[in-house]
């Protein structure tokens, strides 16, 4: 067919693939099977996989316990997990010790919170600024009332030290994203600042938090705030724990925001003050709804930072979701070897499936905004 | 407009005098909370009794700490506290941070690995990991699987040599012999002639363009100098194995479940994350640059060693370096399950017992505040050192 | 340099012969039959439509990609899964990338000393000489010490091609050398190739300036959906294309009417 000259006549007609070359067969050659470690590799994996299943599936499905009313049943049988325990304790490990006949105004409270932010993550809802504000505003000052109790409206006080559980773990995180956004907008706005003495503050602040491990934060918060407020204003003993974790998280956040406002780019603060814009508008209309739109999925990642730090809380005397785990382990109604295991298991079961499915939304989210920024 | 009324007007309105109003109003908000948390501080200290110098530091202690490398006793000052505690944390950090980063680059490069398998068992594990709170692990290492292991007279045995129960793992102590100078003398000259022999082969290299094989001649003299040493003047170290004595064991390195519990609670965490940034560096390297070496006629090897790594090292340093923070900053967590390193000695124990709480969190977070800020300054320095140049 | 039927024919004189070769990507049929020899000396200009299969059909060459059926045979050497002489086939053939792709922790020189030093044994001072030589020739020598980044899009290519060069292959491929490039920097690059085209290389050259083409190319082939089209010497190809694709094509790039 070759020659100086050649002009096509009639066209190449489409073919499949060679067998070898496509299908179930030629993925696992390729990435199965390509050379002698790569299959002894597979081999050695299967093993595993084939050894071990087996023997989890056994521990947590078939001989495990799935209901009793008291240890004996799960002393009986230790090859398995003893749920009947976690099912058991299910109340206890949600609320802590927040009475019984209450507990209604913790559902609620979180019913709220779950729908606004679904609201303000769904990219494309409508009027979402009001959204924003009904969250950072409205929402904590109506939690707060809920929670705690108001002798106006008839709702029993409850005192924090009561408060317990996964509504508490719930709690701390969304309370520190909650306060530590706006915090943490401001020091990134601080640190980026033309003025030495607001920008000095700022880097201050945030290498200072970053630099120190958050048990001392929290220490700090726990000892020192009763200190330097006058006697009778002393904190709340579930609040100084809150302090810390918004100061902890303001640090981070601010970091986050910063590399936003970075990768905006000159020529939006260019086309702003070319038109005229001021400081404060050209913030607040024309960069900062375009940075923190860019960081939702740093915010998120920050939010499942902060939901496993919550687990810190109890070294200060708060009782979340961990700390509630291991009161109810210690039941002596329950004890047996299985017990612990049990716990544990289940609470690492739960932070997983929280954290990676909000890790998965996060990236979702920025697949989704990478789209619409090509 | 009247002039004068216009140069006040413009005067406020000068963006430099506005700064410095600004400016001003912040120091003085600082200044003012500041000033009254001191003096809210003073009172409240003066009501309760609390010292408030730094008096305490030569006081008796009077409690005891299980571990220490340098001499404690219950009859020491809280400042020999404060030291014991340093060190155990330093220790930690001595110990994880190597043994992190050598996990994590082995499940990194499972990460990146051709063989489907491999690589989703990598993702399995930095899944875990990563969603996991490091707490929950501690506490499950520590109570669900060491506390749980079997007294001293049913210790599990490895070899005879490994002892594991539920008072720590027993390793076997080397103790040195009079050939350890001997021993020690080969490992060094090895060291140093495969040094000198590397050396020598670039200079071949340059002036031939022939190749040696450095690494199997270092393999070969790091190897094969000290075993000469041993073959002739014997072992330079006795192992002292631990033996049961009453209901306990004696002798041996004894590692204590809370620092067993620890270590590998921090190794194995961090190591996911370490995992990531490697696969993040390797896959941030564009494409071409493998395929580019490749056109050239370097093989795979040597298209890692003189393109691929050196460019990923540049960017894989950085979020490293903050893991290793990030391990110092975690061993905090030691609170949690007993092992006594500065904050559980210091910012608790000490704490509770002298409600010095100003002096202790102050210095306290003096240490690592110290420890973060050297680490940025270095990591800056390398940044701009090695930084690639017209970028 | 050789234009005649007879020569092109010559089995053994060929630089590199495709035979009844396809490839697929899963199940997308992206070279499909393709029969060409490249004689020595020989110079190609691949053009053709995106997505047409030009850059996959040289990337086949020096392996970077991998073909499923029919043979390639470059400088005698059939290209297999066999990898020694995949190597041996890539130290005799050169490759310069659309996006120049310069090692950017190396200095100009030492991208061009890496190969030769690491691969062909070359004592380091031979090395730098010839290098020295080579950025002189593609007139880039004062900027030797400096880093890629420092450079301009013109001189980073010109710089890859006296990389490739460095190797002293017996055969260069161009995959869109200049379409990456400012305007202004386009011609310094086609005025090395040219210089090369003149020194005798075989040269396989997938582009979209057909000025080049006109001037240089011994053949030029046209691709469109993964199979050869048409192919011709330039004259011919340009002023009386055959095939009504080719026509299309002709029509849409140099907005002349067929």
């Amino acid at each position: 067919m070759d020659s100086l000259a050649y002009v096509r006549e009639a066209s190449e007609p489409e073919e499949a693939p060679p067998m070898l070359s496509r299908g179930l067969l030629a993925w696992a050659r390729t990435n199965l099977f390509s050379s002698i470690g790569s299959t002894l590799i597979t081999l050695g994996c299967i093993a595993l996989v084939g050894y071990s299943l087996p023997q989890l599936v056994a521990w947590a499905m078939t001989h495990a316990i799935w209901s009793a009313s008291d240890g004996a049943a799960c002393r009986q049988h230790q090859d398995g997990a003893c749920w009947a325990f976690v099912i058991a304790k299910w109340d206890y490990l949600r609320f802590g010790s927040y009475p019984v006949a209450e507990r209604w105004r913790v559902d609620v409270v979180e019913a709220i919170g779950a729908a606004l932010i679904v609201w303000l993550l769904w990219i494309n809802a409508p009027q979402r600024g009001w959204g924003a504000f009904l969250f950072f505003v409205v929402y904590p000052i109506l939690a707060l009332i809920l929670l705690r109790g108001s002798s106006w409206l008839g709702l029993p006080i409850v005192d924090t030290q009561l408060w317990g559980g996964i509504f508490v773990s719930l709690l701390t995180a969304v309370v520190g994203i909650v306060f530590s956004l706006p915090l943490g907008v401001l020091l990134a706005l601080g640190r980026r600042s033309t003025l030495p003495a607001v920008r000095l503050a700022s880097v201050m602040f945030i290498e200072f938090v970053r630099g120190v491990p958050f048990i001392t934060i929290l220490f700090m918060a726990n000892n020192l705030l009763p200190l330097f407020v006058p006697e009778r204003w002393t904190p709340d003993r579930l609040l100084r724990p809150l302090a810390g974790i918004i100061m902890f998280s303001a640090a981070y956040m601010a970091e986050e925001v910063r590399g936003g406002l970075q990768s905006l780019g000159r020529g939006q603060y260019e086309a702003a003050m070319a038109l005229g814009l001021k400081y404060a508008p050209m913030t607040a209309l024309v960069i900062l709804p375009q940075a923190l739109t860019l960081v939702i999925p740093g915010i998120v990642n920050n939010f499942i930072g902060l939901f496993m730090d919550t687990t810190l809380i109890s070294v200060v005397g708060a009782t979340d979701f961990l700390e509630a785990m291991n009161n109810a382990i210690k039941d002596p109604v329950w004890a047996g070897p299985t017990i612990m295991v049990t716990g544990y298991v289940f609470a690492g079961i739960f932070y997983f499936v929280f954290c990676f499915g909000m890790a998965r939304y996060s990236a979702h989210i920025e697949r989704v905004l990478a789209k619409g920024r090509k | 407009m009247d002039p004068a009324r216009a140069r006040r007007s413009s005067w406020l309105n000068d963006q430099r005098v506005r700064g410095l109003v600004y400016q001003t109003l912040l120091i003085a908000g600082i200044a003012a909370l500041a000033g009254s948390a001191i003096y809210n501080a003073v009172i409240n200290m003066r009501a309760r009794g609390i010292p408030m110098g730094f008096g305490f530091w030569n006081d008796v202690a009077g409690f005891d700490i299980n571990l220490h490398l340098i001499n404690y006793s219950n009859l020491s000052t809280y400042g020999r506290a404060f030291w014991v505690g340093l060190l155990n944390t330093v220790l930690i950090g001595v110990i994880c941070i190597p043994l992190a980063t050598l996990l994590g680059f082995v499940i990194g490069v499972a990460r990146l690995s051709p063989n489907w398998l491999l690589s989703r068992f990598a993702l399995v594990y930095t899944s875990l990991m990563r969603n996991t709170p490091l707490l929950l692990l501690l506490l499950f290492w520590y109570n669900a699987v060491l506390k749980s292991l079997p007294g001293p007279r049913q210790s599990i045995s490895v070899g005879g040599v490994v002892f594991l129960n539920n008072r720590g793992l027993y390793l076997p102590m080397p103790v040195a012999r009079e050939s350890i100078v001997w021993f020690v003398g080969a490992v060094l000259t090895a060291v140093a002639l495969a040094i000198g022999f590397r050396a020598w082969a670039r200079r071949r290299q340059d002036r031939t363009g022939a190749q040696s094989p450095s690494a199997l001649v270092a393999v070969a003299l790091i190897g094969g100098l000290p075993a000469l040493v041993i073959a002739t003047s014997g072992a330079p170290f006795v192992f002292d194995i631990a033996q049961l004595s009453g209901f306990n064991l004696k002798g041996g390195l004894q590692i204590v479940p809370e620092m067993a519990a620890l270590v590998f609670g921090l190794v194995t965490f961090t190591a996911a994350f370490i995992a990531e940034i490697v696969r993040a560096g390797v896959l941030a390297l564009p494409f071409g640059q493998s395929e580019a070496a490749g056109a050239l006629g370097l093989h795979r090897g040597l298209s890692m060693r003189l393109v691929v790594i050196p460019q990923a090292m540049r960017l894989i340093t950085p979020p490293l370096t903050s893991q290793y923070l990030n391990i110092v900053k975690n061993s905090s967590l030691a609170v949690f399950i007993g092992y006594p390193d500065l904050v559980q000695i210091f910012a608790g124990t000490v704490l509770n017992q002298t409600q010095a709480a100003v002096q202790v969190m102050a210095i306290t977070m003096a240490v690592y505040l110290v420890v973060s800020l050297t680490v940025a300054l270095a990591l800056n320095t390398f940044n701009t050192r090695y930084a690639l140049k017209g970028q | 340099m050789s234009t005649s039927l007879a020569d092109a024919d010559r089995g053994d004189d060929a630089a590199i012969r495709f035979v009844g070769v396809h490839k697929w990507y899963g199940s997308f049929h992206v070279l499909r039959n393709i029969n060409l020899t490249v004689a020595r000396g020989e110079r190609i200009v691949v053009c053709g439509p995106s997505g047409s299969g030009k850059s996959t059909l040289i990337r086949c060459v020096n392996r970077l990609e991998v073909h499923q059926r029919g043979s390639i045979v470059v400088d005698n050497v059939e290209l297999t899964d066999d990898i020694k002489r995949i190597d041996e086939v890539r130290r005799e053939v050169g490759m310069v990338f659309q996006n120049f792709n310069l090692f950017p922790h190396l200095t100009i020189l030492e991208n061009c000393t890496l190969a030769p030093v690491w691969v062909r044994k070359m004592p380091r001072r031979q090395a730098d000489e010839m290098a020295s030589e080579l950025l002189e020739r593609v007139r880039i020598l004062n900027q030797a010490h400096k880093y890629p980044g420092q450079l301009s899009g013109g001189q980073q290519q010109r710089a890859a091609i006296a990389r490739a060069l460095c190797m002293t292959p017996k055969i260069m491929l161009f995959d869109e050398p200049t379409s990456s490039l400012d305007p202004e920097m386009v011609k310094e690059v086609l005025d090395t190739m040219t210089a090369l085209a003149q020194e005798g290389m075989t040269m396989i050259v997938v582009t979209h300036e057909m000025g080049f083409a006109r001037q240089v190319a011994d053949r030029v082939v046209f691709m469109d959906g993964g199979e050869i089209v048409e192919l011709n010497a330039p004259l011919p190809f340009f002023q009386h294309p055959q095939h009504e694709r080719t026509k299309l094509f002709l029509n849409q790039i140099l907005h002349v009417r067929y």
